[in-house]
């Protein structure tokens, strides 16, 4: 019997705007001292009123765009009710029945295979404030009340764990590539929710119950937690029983998942539409606009650095994942220089042989520019070079004279160590061949 | 008689739950009376056709309101803690919630 | 002549002809709270330092700059709030013990304007806790009375803002209107009342009750009174979303100026039945003529849905109060949710189990639906006259503990005020005699959203060629 795993990925996106998402403090709540960016509104004061961020909802919806979703030309704000004590108004403000975007998708690949994952809906919500647990007392910060959340919801046809970690890799660097968030899973600007079931082969139609995993902060325990929930699931399966529907917490310690019963399976939300905010309506015109100003995406600019500039393909996808390693091919890019430099650069830059730190893309330039203007091409200079290595690694000569014709790589770099790299290479290799055959 | 009103015992225990009430046996049962009545009368609804009818959630017509993301001065923390005995060090204070 | 008893517009007079100090008019107040509010209970704070201390500050303006009445039109005028407005560092209750010992730390967007118009806060009045009634009764401090008859209501929620203008602790005092919370208290205090258009003035910092129906009013001695202060409240406000930017006229100016136009009144059919009483309904029929005398046209009209508007703000309004409560949990303010009223706890559940999994389509869903319908009955009115005009209260003020054990007794008593929130329509209630028994008769005048103009230019003529507003209760 084997079980098909069903995974369906919750991605909670926190923007970088100034404000918050539905008042004026400041979003910023990362090492700020507790409760100094709350106002009445994202305190839940008695009388406060929500008023939506103009420039989140449009953040929002660049996320959608990108995701390939549809951008619906009506959508309104709902309440969502439940009491915890990190939601003041014992409400969540966000998005029920008409999301934002809906209906997209990403292509994601895994060991060399292509797959498209269905983007049910990327819609918006406030972020509720945080607990702190401390022996037997809870304490709550609201600073965190209200800064703007983006929920983009998977379809469920995530098959495996290297699959989810793909699309949560994915979506980040098309986040990141917006400038929308930091979507940094360590510092919870990208947070990610996991439903998992197993199917068996024989049925049909989705599993009877469904496992939810929260809080985890790593792409590394995702796929631990995936994996480790797979093999719990198998097991009850196997059985003949079927794994409780529950929420479930990842336990770096142990590698494994366990039951957070605190919260209420199955809760009644009792959505209704926000009567505090106006609807929204979104013209084709504008999302239009936004559509032409969209910056290049991760996949596109991968095509572009292979066509255009012949990288391969696997070094273009490592470049294309590091933030700062394309930024300064970009600037390389800018610097004009020849087609199939941009190759070797590529390489040096994804094998790290140049230090990106320390040298600014035009000094890299010139520092290679030097070294090969530098080379010691003059064959007198490298005649002396070799007579001096040769006289001091005589060992090395007798050896190579007696078979050991592998010395002469050690020699070489002899040579070019006392040059200093500077030697060109091809011809001091012939010459030291030369001086080898003749007679010491 | 317990059969002809709306709302069962059970069902008003859940409605205190997701009201965050704890109510005593005498207040479930005051309110099971007073909410069945209620409920009844408000069966009168049934009566009216609204297949071909749109909600009204708002009636000012007002589309897209929005502000600006820009940052306002927010309260001190000594105001946003002025309301509450229970806080320590800044924060707010609750019992313990098993995570 | 006692300070208190003027209207607003006698005092700016005898302000601005240095008639008598702000002081002498702020103490006249307070003495006469100090008099009579034992037996009433209109207050549940009474700001006698900051009234004395703004007073003051305001006779040294007028001292320095007679001029700064024309900057601030409500410059001295003492004005009390339904503690439901969050005033900074006044205690404010909601008539709830959850909020005994609230003080926000902010004010209402309606209480800054009015304190830049250079109004004084003489105090807090009571109400029904979280505004939900309709008698004053539920109240978790104590009943106000109605100064008229102290065994009898003064009408809810705006029990104690009523009652306050009524008896003259104050000038004039403002209110919210869900249900007719400001009509009905004022019908049965023999005030004028205005519930402007939903949107018309910020809900922001005004503790809410039912979100899509609460609208920011007030009540004054006479309708110059009320078009003045509504010139200071209406407007855009960036802090609530749902406020419009539907340019504000100068009310003051425009009810003095007739209409060429030849207006229509309506009196729909099913807001004079059976179920209401005989003399309210006299009453009425006799304004009807009277505006007939004057030059109207008086017609009837039809709003065939009345009967399930009850049954849909039912539905509608405590789903969101439900929601609106969830924010009391103790944790950054107020008591716990034990501490919340036996009708406070019946609206949050009633609300609940409406919006509850499974039921929410055959009661919320259903109830937008029927209040479409509602909407586009009075709409339809509209299209065949310009005004409507019709009883506020089914019935006369009643005897305090009358219906507090029968909760649809008291639901019942909103009929008619219930659809002008439903549709967000403005309603002005005006005096219009007296019952046999001394009660005081109300009726209010219904138009389209933002015409508050032309019911205040209306009920300013109605209160040119009658004087019932004038009579005072003995006290």
């Amino acid at each position: 019997m084997t079980y098909l795993p069903i995974i369906g990925i919750e991605v909670h996106i926190e923007l970088k705007t100034k404000s918050k998402m539905f008042c004026g403090c400041e979003a910023k709540h990362f090492r700020i001292k507790p409760n100094t960016h709350t106002c009445p509104v994202c305190l839940g004061l008695p009388g406060a009123l929500p008023v939506p961020n103009r420039k989140a909802i449009e953040w929002c919806c660049l996320i959608g765009l990108t995701l390939n979703c549809r951008v619906n030309n009506e959508s309104k704000f709902d309440r969502k009710n439940y009491f915890y004590p990190d939601l003041p108004k014992g409400y969540q403000i966000s998005q029920y029945d008409m999301p934002f975007c809906s209906n997209g998708f990403i292509e994601i690949t895994t060991e060399e295979k292509n797959k498209t994952i269905g983007v049910t809906r990327v819609h918006m919500e406030e972020d509720t404030g945080k607990l702190i647990h401390i022996k037997d007392t809870t304490l709550v910060d609201f600073n965190r009340s209200g800064v703007p959340l983006v929920e983009i919801v998977s379809e469920p046809n995530i098959n495996s764990s290297q699959e989810a970690v793909a699309y949560l890799k994915k979506i980040q660097q098309i986040v990141r590539s917006l400038d929308v968030s930091n979507c940094d899973m360590e510092k919870g600007s990208m947070r990610c929710e996991v439903n998992i079931s197993l199917k068996a082969e024989k049925d049909k139609g989705l599993p009877k119950y469904k496992v939810e995993i929260k809080n985890i902060n790593s792409f590394k325990f995702v796929k631990k937690a995936i994996d480790y929930e797979i093999r719990r699931q198998t097991e009850i399966l196997k059985k003949g029983e079927l794994p409780i529907q529950e929420t479930r917490g990842y336990s770096e310690k142990t590698s494994r998942t366990f039951s957070q019963r605190s919260k209420e399976e199955a809760y009644d939300y009792r959505y209704f539409p926000e009567p505090d905010i106006p609807p929204v309506k979104i013209f084709n015109t504008e999302i239009n606009q936004w559509k032409k100003g969209l910056p290049e995406l991760p996949d596109d600019k991968k095509e572009r650095f292979i066509k255009i500039y012949g990288l391969k393909e696997s070094e273009a996808g490592i470049l294309i994942a590091d933030e700062r390693k394309v930024k300064y091919f970009e600037q390389l890019i800018k610097l004009n220089l020849k087609p199939d430099q941009y190759r070797e650069l590529a390489t040096m830059i994804v094998n790290k042989r140049v230090n990106i730190d320390k040298f600014s893309p035009t000094s890299l330039v010139d520092h290679i520019k030097k070294q090969r203007v530098s080379k010691i091409g003059d064959k007198n200079i490298l005649e002396k070079l070799v007579a001096e290595v040769l006289l001091k690694n005589k060992k090395a000569v007798s050896e190579y004279n007696a078979g050991k014709h592998e010395v002469l790589g050690f020699l070489l770099g002899q040579i070019m160590k006392k040059s200093n790299g500077r030697a060109n290479i091809q011809m001091a290799k012939n010459i030291l061949i030369e001086k080898l055959k003749q007679p010491a | 008689m317990d059969k002809q009103k709306k709302l069962s015992i059970n069902q008003v225990e859940h409605i205190a739950k997701l009201a965050n009430f704890h109510l005593s046996k005498k207040e479930l049962s005051k309110f099971q009376r007073q909410l069945s009545e209620i409920l009844s009368y408000i069966e009168i609804l049934n009566k009216v056709d609204t297949s071909k009818i749109k909600t009204t959630s708002q009636v000012t017509g007002l589309e897209n309101v929005f502000k600006k993301d820009r940052v306002e001065e927010s309260l001190t923390q000594k105001e946003a803690l002025s309301n509450t005995k229970s806080k320590q060090n800044g924060y707010f204070k609750v019992k313990s919630i098993f995570e | 002549m006692k300070l208190n008893s003027l209207t607003i517009i006698e005092t700016i007079t005898g302000l601005k002809a240095k008639k008598f100090s702000t002081l002498d008019l702020v103490n006249a107040c307070l003495d006469r709270i100090e008099k009579v509010d034992q037996q009433i209970g209109a207050f549940i704070t009474v700001c006698k330092k900051e009234a004395r201390d703004q007073a003051e500050k305001v006779d040294n303006l007028i001292k320095k700059d007679s001029k700064v009445f024309s900057q601030k039109p409500l410059l001295g005028i003492p004005i009390a709030l339904k503690d439901i407005y969050c005033t900074k560092n006044i205690k404010t209750t909601a008539g709830s013990k959850v909020l005994e010992n609230y003080v926000p730390v902010y004010d209402a967007t309606i209480v800054s304007k009015l304190k830049r118009a250079g109004a004084i806060i003489i105090g807090k009045t009571n109400l029904d806790a979280w505004a939900h009634g309709s008698s004053g009764e539920n109240s978790d401090f104590y009943p106000t009375k109605n100064p008229w008859n102290l065994q009898k209501v003064p009408g809810g929620s705006s029990s104690g803002s009523a009652a306050a203008v009524a008896s003259d602790e104050c000038l004039a005092a403002t209110g919210t209107d869900t249900g007719g919370s400001i009509r009905l208290p004022a019908s049965f205090c023999n005030i004028v009342g205005l519930k402007p258009t939903y949107g018309r003035v910020s809900r922001y910092g005004i503790i809410a009750m039912a979100s899509s129906l609460d609208s920011i009013g007030h009540f004054g001695k006479t309708v110059e009174d009320v078009a003045l202060i509504l010139s200071v409240t209406s407007g855009k406000d960036k802090f609530d979303a749902t406020t419009s930017d539907e340019a504000v006229p100068n009310y003051s100016a425009e009810i003095e100026k007739t209409t060429k136009k030849k207006l229509t009144i309506g009196l729909p059919v099913e807001y004079f039945g059976n179920g209401i009483n005989t003399e309210i309904k006299q009453a009425v029929r006799k304004a009807a003529k009277l505006f007939s005398e004057k030059g109207f046209e008086v017609k009837e009209v039809n709003l065939p849905y009345t009967k399930y508007a009850t049954t849909v703000y039912y539905i509608i309004q405590p789903a969101e109060v439900s929601s609106n409560l969830a924010r009391y949990d103790g944790i950054r303010f107020g008591t716990k949710r034990t501490s919340f009223g036996d009708e406070a706890k019946r609206r949050i559940m009633l609300g609940t189990y409406t919006l509850s999994a499974g039921y929410y389509d055959a009661y919320y869903l259903k109830a937008m639906k029927v209040r479409s319908l509602i909407v586009n009955d009075l709409y339809k009115a509209f299209e065949k006259v310009d005004l409507l005009l019709a009883p506020v209260s089914p019935t006369l003020p009643f005897n305090i503990g009358e219906k507090t054990n029968d909760p649809l007794q008291m639901y019942l008593s909103d009929v008619l005020t219930i659809t002008a929130n439903l549709a967000g329509l403005p309603g002005l209630a005006l005096p219009c005699g007296f019952s046999k028994s001394g009660l005081p008769i109300g009726m209010q005048l219904l138009g389209l959203q933002f015409s508050e103009e032309l019911l205040l230019k209306v009920g300013y003529q109605y209160q040119q060629w009658t004087d019932s507003h004038k009579r005072k209760p003995i006290l």
